[in-house]
């Protein structure tokens, strides 16, 4: 299983974590650290799998941003580069051209998405139209409970 | 409305975090709205509860506190409308984790949730169920996820199939309610369902046997008929990527096939087909394809296969290796590893392709590769590997170096066949790398000269020679300086030269040069410089001539502040002086310690350290390695004996194996100094009133090791003459009470409800401090016991030698006995009676149980 996600920036900050293990705050603090040193300071052409802890960790570098994840021994390391990349096709569909700022902004978003490609640490879904179809929904549902509420109180307040 | 509420958007927010230039800055604006967000939620503000948890969140992800926030997730997550229970349930993933109890509260909301008509709702639900919940939410929860399982919307479907495979993890148990529901998943046909479902089914295969079982009878044909669908199917633009139609499905089936396959021949043989297929025809030009090839790869050496598929297994492994990617050649490593015990003809082949990937950039390689070719070693081609091993380390990285000289020194050992090798690799090895290298490893490579006389010579020329060139490697220059002093005069008498060498002259000087040289070095350690000294004083006996300039070298540390060499350099120099008639037998040629009684004991002492270290490491047979019940005969390493070695230094290679003893007894045996420790640890351990003294003895040479036994040398050691002398004196006092007769009538040492426990009594005529003792250990209850150790503390003035049991299975109402033998030495026999402290552990119905008891009843004359 994946254990967690780590989005990292090349300076080191956290753009995004999501934990499938329980890692106390404490722990997960002296893990990101830990990784960040190891993942940021390997050279271009280096694999992308590094051996931590007795974990693996894969990881991709996506222009400004590296992608972990922590797997098992006996995984499949290949296949995490592949939801990888499937994760960040789907970002880059939702957002259109995703860059990094887009993830700082709609960090929320980008949660929403990742749960709707993982959850247990295992994969939920292959289809990237799919992934994409449900978020839609969800969010047209969230657009219109908000333009109720907006009319609503409009109407309470103009009868105020 | 509160001026202060939180008025800033989440953006704004976010871009006045970034803007700050400094870490007080961002402090700072971080400290503002926090306790904005505070005073919005305590006044219960729902407009704005949404943004204060978003804004929470990032500020988490920065990495301050947030647990003012948790109660307010709950609430919106118990709120009605959508986008609250969203922006809810992601802030409850964010900020909690499962260890905390606030956990609990949610459990209610998230009943009511999974029976929401909403769909979206009751997915954000289960998403939220299945990345956080905690047992007892598993245990309450999972009845509502079962019913889940079975609603026609896939996408619940898929979402309850995962959260099912975390309750199965956190509580096994509930695998089988599941299994019903997985195997029907199986039979769905979208894409995204299927995943889960098989996923599902493989976690219930690796938590339950009855599940493996009834998927392999049920559900072997549906999954081949999938993957065949998948593999055979035109192209699918929803499902497709770099030409293949869902990779992800492909690697989930051929896991749970090789789940399914694995020890089954039947099984294994109905989907032979589809994996050859799969291994055919996927194309591996492009990660994903890579990625198939490589489960499929790893399915194949999981099952049972044919001879065929598994030779297609390893081809496929081989054109990994020849892979530009790294991540392939990485992968490919990987796996070879595992196919080696399945085929390692096959694996040899590629031995010259491992072999560069030793060399490769990339460190993850490197290491992978060396593990490899560390387990392709076998006697034919051990020359050569160790050849290009020896070439490489010249050029490696230093911290590659430590661990490719452990391997390279563990291969040289195991497969030399010829002295002459060994000897070579080892000098060139000490001089490349010496500092890396172990102390036992080259304490071999001296028993190993030691007992070459032959190569003895050539052994201290070539030493002589590496050490010019290479003396800044500590174990090279401790290993020449004890050759020198041993075999000097083979050195400078050209004794026993081999067709190879080359014609050397060394003088004596030249010889006495390199000892001095090494003493007066500022980088010497004080371990080098004591064996220095005594190199010394044996030259000065094999070279008379030069004993006056030994004789000045060695007072010039007759002033030294470290109190070893001043004692060694005053004790040598009256030995030079005063005492010549006898200096000559004292330097005499070390005795040879016998290689192969060496080698049993280091093998045994280090399989014994390696069990206590990996127990899922398989030990082969040495029933006495087994540290179950009693002590087994731990080795100390010899050759703390024979290499003159300051006592001080002994504790690190002797406490390996005392850890044996002090683990089970918990009684300082290593020296004096922990005497102390040890008697607290004792305090702890038994608990039964004052602390006996442990037995602690000042030399780790004596006896509780048997160990007088096997040295032929009688070492001048200390603590051997203290106990000749305390068993002299006994003897010669003669205060003997009493009858030595050998025959002792025998004791209930320990008699409780549930256990009995006899002792029987051996002595030897002439060993009156000896006493053997035969425990009998009977059950007195009605249920068996398991894991039973027995364990026994006695005064100081008493050692105890504990041989290991016949078992540790006590069956009940004495059925059966267990019998322990072990030796007890009075050393104040005839004035002290024995004594002793005993604690039985043992496990009865899966509950530990312990008892304790001091035997006092021991008969006299003991």
């Amino acid at each position: 299983m994946i254990h967690f996600v780590i989005l990292l920036s090349r300076q080191g900050k956290v753009r995004l974590t999501k934990w499938y293990s329980p890692y106390q705050q404490k722990e997960r603090a002296t893990v990101i650290r830990e990784l960040s040193g190891l993942i940021l300071s390997r050279g271009p052409k280096l694999c992308n799998f590094v051996e931590w802890k007795g974990y693996k960790v894969v990881y991709r570098r996506y222009a400004s941003l590296y992608f972990c994840m922590c797997i098992d021994q006996d995984d499949n390391e290949l296949e995490i580069l592949e939801i990888i990349h499937h994760f960040v096709e789907i970002l880059d569909r939702y957002f259109g051209s995703v860059c990094e700022l887009d993830l700082i902004f709609n960090f929320h978003k980008a949660y929403y998405i990742l749960d709707e490609i993982l959850i247990a640490g295992e994969l939920q879904e292959s289809s990237k139209k799919t992934v994409a179809r449900l978020i839609a929904a969800q969010d047209t549902m969230v657009e219109t409970a908000k333009e109720e509420a907006g009319s609503i109180s409009n109407m309470i307040s103009q009868a105020m | 409305m509160n001026p202060f509420s939180s008025g800033t958007r989440l953006r704004d927010m976010i871009k006045a975090i970034r803007a700050c230039k400094t870490a007080a800055e961002e402090r700072a604006v971080v400290r503002k709205e926090c306790a904005a967000i505070r005073s919005s939620i305590s006044e219960n503000d729902q407009d704005y509860s949404h943004r204060n948890i978003a804004k929470l969140m990032f500020i988490h992800m920065l990495g301050y506190p947030t647990h003012f926030g948790q109660m307010e997730c709950l609430k919106l997550i118990a709120s009605a409308g959508f986008p609250e229970k969203r922006i809810g349930y992601l802030g409850l993933m964010l900020l909690l984790d499962e260890r905390q109890e606030v956990l609990m509260l949610v459990t209610n909301s998230l009943k009511q949730d999974l029976g929401h008509t909403n769909q979206y709702i009751v997915g954000l639900a289960l998403c939220a169920l299945g990345n956080i919940c905690s047992a007892e939410m598993a245990r309450d929860l999972a009845p509502e996820v079962e019913r889940l399982l079975l609603t026609r919307d896939p996408n619940i479907k898929k979402k309850a199939a995962l959260c099912s495979i975390r309750i199965i993890r956190k509580v096994p148990d509930l695998a089988e309610n599941f299994l019903s529901p997985a195997t029907s998943l199986l039979k769905e046909k979208h894409h995204g369902v299927l995943i889960a479902g098989v996923q599902l089914c493989t976690d219930l295969c690796k938590v339950s046997e009855d599940a493996s079982n009834h998927l392999r009878k049920n559900c072997t044909e549906g999954l081949v008929r999938i993957l065949k669908d998948i593999c055979n199917s035109p192209y699918a633009p929803e499902y497709d990527i770099a030409g293949i139609t869902d990779p992800f499905l492909h690697i989930r089936v051929l896991r749970l096939l090789r789940m399914l396959g694995h020890g089954d021949a039947d099984t294994s043989e109905y989907i032979n087909d589809i994996l050859a297929q799969v291994a055919s025809k996927t194309e591996s030009n492009k990660n994903a394809g890579n990625a198939i090839l490589y489960e499929c790869v790893e399915t194949i050496m999981g099952i049972e296969a044919t001879s065929g598929l598994r030779v297609l297994a390893i081809n496929i492994l081989g054109r990994f290796l020849s892979n530009r990617d790294n991540n392939i050649r990485y992968v490919a490593l990987n796996m070879l590893m595992k196919a080696i015990s399945v085929d390692s003809q096959a694996v040899q082949r590629h031995r010259t392709t491992i072999l560069e990937c030793v060399k490769d950039s990339d460190a993850s390689i490197r290491k992978r590769a060396l593990e490899l070719v560390f387990l392709l070693v076998n006697d034919t081609n051990a020359k050569p590997l160790t050849k290009e091993l020896v070439d490489y380390l010249e050029v490696s990285d230093q911290d590659f170096k430590g661990d490719l000289t452990s391997k390279i020194c563990s291969i040289i050992e195991k497969f030399s066949q010829e002295k002459k090798w060994y000897i070579d690799q080892m000098v060139k090895v000490l001089s490349l790398a010496g500092n890396y290298v172990k102390d036992n490893v080259w304490h071999a490579l001296i028993v190993a000269i030691s007992n070459a006389p032959d190569l003895q010579g050539y052994s201290v020329r070539s030493l002589y020679k590496a050490f010019q060139l290479s003396s800044e490697q500590v174990s090279l220059v401790q290993v020449t300086i004890w050759c020198i002093g041993e075999y000097g005069e083979m050195l400078v008498n050209n004794v026993g030269v081999l067709q190879v060498e080359e014609p050397m002259t060394v003088t004596e000087s030249d010889a006495v040069d390199v000892l001095e040289s090494c003493l007066t070095h500022h980088s010497t350690d004080i371990t080098t410089q004591s064996m220095c000294l005594i190199a010394l004083l044996k030259l000065s006996s094999r070279f008379p001539p030069s004993s006056g300039r030994v004789k000045e070298i060695i007072t010039t540390h007759i002033g030294s502040v470290v109190l070893e060499l001043q004692q060694r350099a005053i004790e040598f120099n009256s030995i030079i002086q005063r005492h010549q008639n006898i200096k000559s037998s004292l330097v005499e040629r070390m005795p040879v310690l016998d290689e192969s009684t060496f080698i049993s004991k280091r093998a045994g002492s280090s399989q014994a350290n390696i069990s206590t270290e990996k127990s899922n490491q398989q030990l082969p047979s040495g029933a006495s390695l087994k540290l179950s019940n009693g002590v087994a005969k731990p080795a100390a390493s010899p050759l703390v004996d024979l290499l003159d070695l300051s006592l001080d230094d002994t504790p690190v290679p002797t406490s390996t194996s005392n850890d044996f003893l002090h683990d089970l007894l918990d009684v300082g045996l290593t020296n004096s100094s922990s005497s102390a420790s040890g008697t607290d640890i004792l305090m702890d351990l038994l608990s039964i009133g004052t602390p006996v003294q442990s037995n602690t003895t000042p030399e780790n040479g004596s006896s509780i090791k048997g160990f007088n036994d096997i040295l032929p040398i009688a070492k001048p050691n200390t603590a051997t003459v203290q106990v000749v002398d305390l068993l002299d004196g006994l003897a010669s006092n003669g205060s003997h009470p009493g009858a030595q007769s050998p025959v002792h009538p025998s004791i209930i040492a320990y008699q409780s409800s549930t256990l009995k426990i006899t002792f029987s009594f051996t002595k030897q005529p002439d060993k009156p401090q000896v006493t053997q003792i035969h425990a009998t250990f009977m059950n007195l209850s009605s249920e068996a016991y398991t894991d039973f150790i027995f364990q026994a503390a006695v005064p100081k003035f008493i050692q105890l030698h504990l041989d290991p049991a016949n078992s540790n299975h006590l069956p009940a109402s004495g059925n059966g006995r267990i019998t322990q033998t072990f030796t007890i030495t009075n050393t104040q026999h005839g004035q002290k009676p024995l004594a002793m402290r005993i604690r039985i552990a043992y496990k009865v119905s899966n509950q530990e149980r312990l008892e304790q008891g001091q035997i006092n009843n021991f008969p006299p004359g003991l």
